[in-house]
């Protein structure tokens, strides 16, 4: 039964989604859940495909189901006949696959396209109250919204079109709260890397994470998107935050939100989302936001981060045994030494896009750097905008001539250099200032070295060459 | 899927901690339609000192003759992080792993290999030391996971009790379809979609 009444006893965000999704309560068992809006993509969904045709099973909910090509895109190109082959394919299955099953698909021709979890909230499919998967781990990005969002992987993929449920246990549930104004240079995505280096990237594992206070309450939807879009490099299943007005003005009129009546009765179901007050959660943390600098990760995970205005540290400081060796590989791959300050660590890649950070807001903020000045001799910039609409906008409001001619390459919408897995790698040995969210070992291609950073932090760090203290920056610049 | 009941195999130690999907099957290997084939990929960038994977390097554990025939993996916290690449299980499963023992796991990772047959056992980072050393530089030490009393006997003959969910068992035991577990349920389903029509119809 869906609950959408007055609880009766205190719960939190997380445990009335949970309630009002459950198809069958666990007998000893598990639960199922019910799947609002089910998110595809080109590299997780062929075998999932594969198998309802194998099984002779259908898409139970065509219209719940959306899909979009970005991992393998190419960025620089839409003629089609330059896409590399196997990508090719690979998006092909899914535009036929779509045909087959008579599902919604944002394709590689269609002006919409873009990485999923950029398009899905400007389209006005993510609402609050939902549960969302896709097959991809980034999903929790939708948990912005005040929705239930994660990731699964492909026999998930297969389950969910076949049922349009999940087998799922009910997690543990942690409430961040993060009090206090940010200072001028400190964004989300420092807020994000801050506490993932804090509780480490198995510190969330097996719960969700609720981020509340007022820190959080002033951010914009693109800058909670960039925190729940993380919570996932904290182990967490999902992030989530309480709809508001700053959420229902982002949803309103938008593609595929409810409309009139219908929206007036959505917006009064929506307010009755948020954690009640008394409702106990299993773990609490509280951060102060002044504590927190601009971030760097100086590793090979994303937890081995700290602010810009530190050090490399020293492997042998670190008490813990595999801690240790974790940092000796990670400075021996990364080719860093302890005591080396971070911002002059030279970089000569920046990339700024991602489902983390390629919004316009993200691009806005980046524009307002490069301005008038030009990017370093050494780098390469590349900006990637994270739909066909982020591009549009910020073509409208000139963004794309702000970079091109600082010296930046403006490109089509895409996954690009965050995964690497199309025609945008990091060369052996290029050190690349990243707006994305993982810094894994070739992540951005074979012996690339990645420092994830805000789009203000690589937008500083292209002008100049190297990491710099954006704080800095903005006071020495004072035109920014 | 095949049942998983009991199994017994050569364990191989890799010690390192946070291993992710990207390092257990990387980006350039995803772009296959097929579930099959990945095993040959597995840790590629650890397995081989070129980017083709043409030229195997020596020194990495799988390569090393004793270990080839590997189906049981020892490793470190937080094991399957990152990207919740179903892949990873793949290529675990095709190259002939079994088992895992780590002291944790990442949790889409965890239910991507119990739909793919692999039980996924957490001991204690202290019962985990002492599986490494009853491991490393010892090669062809076999170990036997049983899935049914959950329990895992290392090569010195000490077993060790292990936890796992109760429905996770049974369908790693049996075999289980897990969407054909779920359709048996389709009534509440139907019902639970044409109460959603009259209280939420945004949703519907």
């Amino acid at each position: 039964m869906i609950r959408i009444e007055s609880p009766t006893m205190s719960k939190t965000m997380y445990e009335k989604i949970w309630d009002a999704h459950l198809v069958r309560e666990s007998q000893g068992d598990t639960s199922i859940i019910y799947v609002d809006r089910h998110l595809v993509h080109e590299v997780t969904s062929p075998q999932a495909f594969e198998g309802l045709r194998m099984t002779n099973r259908r898409v139970r909910c065509p219209q719940k189901t959306f899909a979009t090509m970005d991992h393998n895109v190419s960025t620089r190109t839409k003629d089609w006949d330059k896409v590399e082959a196997t990508s090719r394919k690979q998006m092909e299955t899914l535009t036929n696959n779509c045909r087959e099953f008579d599902v919604t698909c944002y394709d590689f021709s269609h002006k919409d396209q873009g990485v999923v979890h950029v398009i899905a909230p400007e389209i006005g499919i993510t609402q609050p109250g939902m549960v969302i998967v896709c097959g991809d781990s980034h999903t929790a990005t939708h948990g912005a919204f005040g929705s239930l969002a994660f990731g699964i992987g492909t026999s998930e993929v297969e389950h969910v079109l076949a049922t349009q449920t999940l087998q799922q246990d009910k997690a543990k549930t942690m409430l961040i709260n993060i009090e206090e104004p940010l200072a001028k240079g400190v964004t989300p995505k420092d807020i994000i890397l801050y506490i993932i280096g804090q509780i480490g990237t198995a510190g969330a594992t097996g719960y969700v994470i609720e981020y509340s206070g007022s820190a959080i309450r002033d951010l914009t939807m693109e800058g909670r998107m960039t925190i729940c879009n993380m919570s996932i490099e904290a182990g967490a299943r999902a992030g989530m935050i309480a709809p508001d007005e700053t959420t229902f003005t982002y949803l309103k009129g938008r593609d595929l939100c409810p409309k009139e009546a219908e929206w007036e009765k959505a917006v009064t179901y929506w307010k009755t989302l948020s954690t009640d007050k008394g409702a106990a959660f299993d773990k609490i943390l509280n951060i102060k936001a002044e504590d927190i600098a601009p971030q760097v990760t100086w590793g090979t995970s994303p937890g081995q981060v700290t602010g810009v205005d530190n050090v490399v540290p020293n492997p042998e400081d670190f008490t813990d045994a595999v801690a240790k060796t974790g940092a000796k590989n990670a400075l021996k791959y990364m080719d860093l030494q302890p005591g080396q300050p971070i911002n002059q660590i030279t970089i000569n890649t920046v990339f700024i896009g991602s489902c983390t950070n390629g919004r316009i807001e993200d691009l806005r903020v980046a524009a307002n750097i490069v301005k008038g000045k030009k990017v370093h001799t050494n780098v390469e910039a590349i900006i990637v905008p994270g739909s066909g609409r982020v591009r549009r906008q910020a073509e409208e409001e000139g963004l794309d001539k702000i970079f091109t001619e600082a010296g930046c390459q403006w490109r089509y919408a895409g996954c690009s250099m965050c995964l690497g897995m199309n025609d945008d790698q990091l060369k052996p040995g290029e050190r690349c200032a990243s707006t994305s969210n993982r810094n894994f070992e070739g992540r951005q291609g074979p012996g690339g070295r990645t420092h994830l950073v805000s789009p203000e932090m690589a937008a500083a760090a292209a002008i100049e060459g190297h990491i710099v203290d954006v704080r800095e920056y903005f006071k020495n610049n004072a035109t920014v | 899927m095949q049942p998983f009941n009991k199994h017994t195999g050569i364990v191989a130690p890799l010690d390192r901690v946070n291993i992710d999907t990207d390092a257990i099957i990387p980006k350039q290997f995803l772009r296959k339609i097929e579930r099959t084939g990945f095993g040959v990929h597995l840790f590629h960038e650890w397995r081989y000192l070129d980017y083709e994977g043409t030229q195997e390097n020596p020194d990495f554990i799988l390569n090393k003759p004793e270990y080839r025939k590997s189906t049981i993996l020892l490793t470190r916290d937080n094991f399957g992080c990152g990207s919740s690449r179903e892949h990873a299980p793949w290529a675990l499963a095709d190259f002939g792993f079994h088992v895992i023992i780590a002291p944790s796991f990442a949790d889409i990772f965890y239910n991507n290999c119990i739909k793919n047959g692999i039980l996924l056992v957490p001991l204690t980072s202290e019962k985990i030391d002492a599986l490494f050393t009853q491991t490393m530089n010892q090669p062809i030490q076999e170990i036997t996971a049983d899935l049914e009393n959950q329990t895992i006997t290392g090569p010195d003959g000490q077993s060790y009790t292990f936890e796992i969910d109760d429905f996770a068992k049974e369908c790693l035991i049996k075999g289980l379809d897990q969407i054909g577990w779920a359709l048996q349920f389709e009534n509440k389903i139907t019902a639970y979609e044409q109460d959603l029509k009259e209280k939420t119809p945004w949703l519907a």
